[in-house]
């Protein structure tokens, strides 16, 4: 099996808040991430592609990979709001696990590369990592 | 259990077709198609998966696989014009993919129960060629098998 791997960066903002839980809880829960002005992360996302390397020795085309991941998901959540400016997100709480999945949507909405998309991992900082086998 | 071993050497490359026109090359790959070549500093992170032999505690003896990854690839690719220097990249055009495989097939040949390797198997090649690009390989079966059949590719 054949996997390629390839890192972007963006920066955003959230915070962390649920409607269903009281404004003390929701304190308790999410501790700083819960702080009412919102706060920002340089978030590091890997996208794995899955294929072979056909006669081109290429899996993908890494300028398509680039400008599919730029389109579809980078131009939508650098320097924005995750709260706010992220349709994908409206009505979820903005934890790096939704990320993930608003991604691995955002992604597969018009997913056209001839290789398969394998898994997102998305880092909020150097101390974690959120991996997502994507179906 | 799984071990890995890291190692890096350092190299030039061109990604090119010559059945393919200038124009077609940098539409497929980019400014790695740049005439002349370019290099990296590519990282390799060699996966071992096996059980730890009962007697000496190890799944492979460390310094065994640094001495074969040193033999079949640092060696022979560090400070290399890969296109003109490392057979088979003056065949086979070496995008980060194909050095990958390459690299797999080098280390299957030593890291293989005929050579008395009993409880251990070569798991994974992982090839940075950025730190931003990397690609992981992990051996097809039947490619494998067909090149164990005939001897290897070698």
């Amino acid at each position: 099996m054949m996997t390629l791997t390839r890192r972007y960066r963006f920066a955003a903002s959230h915070r962390l808040n649920t409607d269903a839980l009281t404004p003390e809880q929701n304190a308790r829960l999410y501790g700083k991430c819960n702080n009412p002005f919102g706060h920002g992360h340089d978030y590091v996302l890997d996208v794995t592609v899955e294929g072979a390397p056909g006669a081109s020795g290429q899996i993908v085309q890494r300028e398509t990979l680039d400008q599919c991941v730029s389109q579809q998901v980078l131009r939508h959540l650098d320097h924005r709001n995750l709260n706010c400016d992220v349709p994908e997100l409206h009505g979820k709480v903005a934890t790096t696990e939704n990320l993930a999945l608003a991604i691995e949507k955002m992604l597969k909405a018009s997913w056209t590369l001839p290789a398969k998309l394998a898994h997102v991992r998305i880092s909020e900082t150097d101390r974690n990592a959120f991996l997502l086998e994507t179906r | 259990m799984q071990l890995t071993r890291r190692a890096e050497f350092s190299a030039s490359h061109v990604c090119r077709n010559p059945a393919l026109s200038d124009a077609e090359n940098q539409a497929l790959y980019g400014t790695n198609a740049n005439r002349n070549g370019h290099g990296h500093n590519f990282i390799l992170e060699v996966t071992i998966e096996g059980e730890p032999d009962p007697v000496t505690g190890m799944v492979f003896d460390l310094r065994a696989l640094k001495e074969i990854i040193n033999a079949e690839v640092v060696d022979p690719m560090d400070h290399r014009f890969l296109n003109h220097e490392v057979p088979p990249f003056d065949q086979v055009i070496p995008t980060t993919e194909n050095i990958a495989v390459e690299i797999w097939s080098r280390l299957q040949r030593r890291i293989h129960p005929r050579n008395g390797v009993a409880n251990a198997r070569l798991k994974n090649v992982r090839l940075f060629e950025t730190a931003d690009l990397y690609v992981d390989y992990s051996g097809e079966e039947a490619v494998d098998e067909a090149r164990q059949g005939t001897g290897g590719r070698s």
